[in-house]
């Protein structure tokens, strides 16, 4: 019993893994699940059960971390960042990052909170993990 | 007041395989391994740098209690028990490609960060560890 709690939250982090890793990509339930090595319906119920979000809740609040990061740190344009994130339309991303958010990307680029202190020598896997808007907290 | 920081700890969850990894794949050397009857006293280090040791502990009675033991062993194998190294390299590239070939698990590839060209790994059991070619 224990041992395949441990054995399945491996698996579960390995595909969180990937996504933290590979959220540019179109990456979709099946190839997460294959990540993991267990079923799509497995995985979406043990993902949740293991890190208390669903696998597209965590995918999604990752590429907008991403864009939060590169809004704030580049010049590049909003349809650059968008695409480069993952996302494969403006008009989603636009609606998805507001509603996590709470302002547009451009607005976020210009009002959105900064940092308190530089984050330039923070190892990119703390940045990735705290940054992240969460969907703890949120109703389902 | 002090002068270093010689030790630290990580969780693992099968010494045998926490050797292999840490020695055979990773690259660090056996600082000590020693039968203390009580627990297995084993401890890592870089080559040729025994000053900072890393001992991987394996979480047990009677330290812990079963139900403790259990509770660390998921949240080792989860990520979240915070479990965490950062080892520095002259060359991240050429040690991602030797790490990967030994099938080691890639968190992140090695890209250029404000502070170096860094990639990150995890353990068998679930803990960080970053590699990095420090600017």
């Amino acid at each position: 019993m224990a041992r395949s709690v441990i054995d399945d939250n491996r698996r579960m982090l390995r595909a969180r893994d990937a996504m933290d890793r590979d959220f540019a990509l179109p990456l979709d339930l099946a190839k997460l699940a294959s990540v993991a090595a267990v079923s799509e319906a497995h995985f979406i119920r043990s993902f949740k059960a293991t890190f208390g979000e669903t696998p597209h809740r965590y995918l999604q609040r990752r590429r907008i971390e991403r864009a939060m990061y590169l809004l704030r740190t580049t010049d590049r344009s909003v349809t650059d960042i968008c695409m480069e994130v993952g996302f494969s339309s403006l008009g989603t991303f636009s609606r998805t990052f507001t509603a996590i958010v709470g302002e547009s990307p451009s607005q976020f680029r210009v009002h959105g909170p900064a940092p308190h202190a530089p984050t330039s020598f923070v190892p990119s896997c703390f940045v990735k993990a705290w940054a992240r808007p969460s969907s703890f907290r949120e109703a389902s | 007041m002090y002068n270093a920081i010689t030790r630290s700890q990580l969780f693992v969850l099968d010494q045998d395989e926490a050797l292999d990894f840490y020695v055979n794949k990773l690259g660090l050397e056996v600082s000590a391994d020693l039968d203390l009857g009580f627990m297995r006293w084993l401890t890592v280090c870089v080559p040729g740098d025994p000053a900072r040791e890393i001992l991987l502990e394996k979480p047990g009675p009677p330290a812990l209690d079963d139900v403790t033991a259990a509770q660390v062993r998921e949240l080792v194998s989860k990520g979240a028990m915070g479990g965490w190294l950062c080892i520095t390299t002259d060359d991240a590239q050429a040690t991602f490609e030797t790490l990967k070939n030994r099938g080691v698990d890639i968190t992140d590839e090695p890209s250029p960060k404000p502070y170096g060209i860094d990639f990150g790994i995890r353990d068998p059991f679930g803990n960080a560890i970053r590699i990095g070619q420090m600017f």
